[in-house]
């Protein structure tokens, strides 16, 4: 079995209206930050996970996502999963 | 009769629903505990608002997965009546006993205060003391309270009658101002393709005593027992 760092990034699909985004882009532009588009706040998380290897790790992830981290109606996720070096 | 109020850690408006069955109805109340798998042979079950698991990762989330949920689910599948109000409505979809799901109220504030509702269809296990077209005045108390699903499950709800409550004026109209929340369609409220399983975001257990304010919400919890004295 190996360790490895897993990061999962859930964010608001693609279209659907994330007014915690706006607002957050509202208020970079009132803090005189130019140029800011397409600003949509989602959630890291981050664990670590002990898989008999990097595919093993990546499929449980994903059912993972699919069982509970993103919610498949609103939400995207995408998963980087990385070995840790042995003690 | 005998209708069961689970209780999450978090849950806030599990009393009021137990008073809503046991006072306002006159029917026996019980508490379910979310970790056990006992649903001590009611004949309907209740999943109060508030803020299970803390609202925790996503409001609802954490709580779809907890141990009476596979009973509520077996209990649904069923047949058995079930109603989830705000979290529990929440919690109803992260489970997928209902479509779609609720997300941060569009304008981004917590809303607390009385709405009018359209009632849709007053043929229903849950609107059959309620009149097609009523409009009644229900408090809501809640920060995400969004609905949302795609527009070909919109359609779907609607053209099979699932929707039973829409956010509205006063005299009854379904418009923009009149939603508190950004909730597709001015949808409140909807039913399960069988019927047998509502989600609501505002609060009928709130109004069932002329104390309160308004006895709007009284109907919901008469409805439920009419359609088990019928069943």
């Amino acid at each position: 079995m190996t360790d490895f760092r897993v990061e999962v990034r859930v964010t608001p699909r693609r279209g659907i209206l994330d007014p915690q985004g706006s607002a957050v882009q509202g208020a970079l532009r009132s803090l005189g930050f130019g140029g800011v588009e397409e600003v949509h706040v989602g959630r890291l998380i981050r664990f670590t996970l002990s898989a008999e290897d990097e595919s093993d790790a990546a499929s449980r992830v994903d059912a993972m996502c699919r069982q509970l981290l993103a919610n498949p109606v609103t939400e995207d996720y995408d998963v980087r999963v990385e070995a840790l070096a042995a003690a | 009769m005998k209708i069961g109020v689970v209780t999450f850690p978090g849950s806030n408006c599990d009393y009021d629903c137990y008073r809503a069955v046991k006072d306002g109805l006159g029917a026996e109340a019980v508490f379910l505990w979310h970790r056990d798998h006992d649903l001590q042979g009611v004949d309907a079950v209740f999943l109060p608002g508030g803020f299970s698991y803390g609202d925790y990762l996503r409001a609802g989330a954490i709580a779809a997965l907890s141990p009476i949920m596979r009973e509520v689910k077996a209990f649904a599948a069923g047949g058995g009546p079930v109603a989830g109000i705000c979290n529990g409505f929440q919690i109803l979809c992260e489970a997928g006993l209902l479509p779609g799901a609720l997300m941060r109220n569009r304008a981004l504030k917590f809303r607390s205060r009385p709405v009018h509702l359209l009632v849709e269809r007053a043929d229903t296990a849950f609107t059959s003391e309620y009149e097609t077209g009523q409009v009644l005045t229900v408090p809501i108390a809640h920060g995400e309270g969004c609905y949302f699903a795609e527009p070909a499950v919109l359609d779907g709800l609607e053209a099979n009658g699932q929707v039973l409550f829409r956010y509205c004026t006063a005299e009854g109209r379904v418009e923009p101002a009149a939603n508190p929340n950004g909730s597709a369609r001015g949808i409140a409220g909807i039913i399960n393709a069988e019927g047998n399983v509502l989600g609501m975001m505002p609060h009928p257990e709130r109004v069932v005593d002329p104390l309160l304010g308004s006895t709007d919400g009284l109907g919901l919890f008469r409805s439920v027992a009419a359609h088990l004295a019928r069943v």
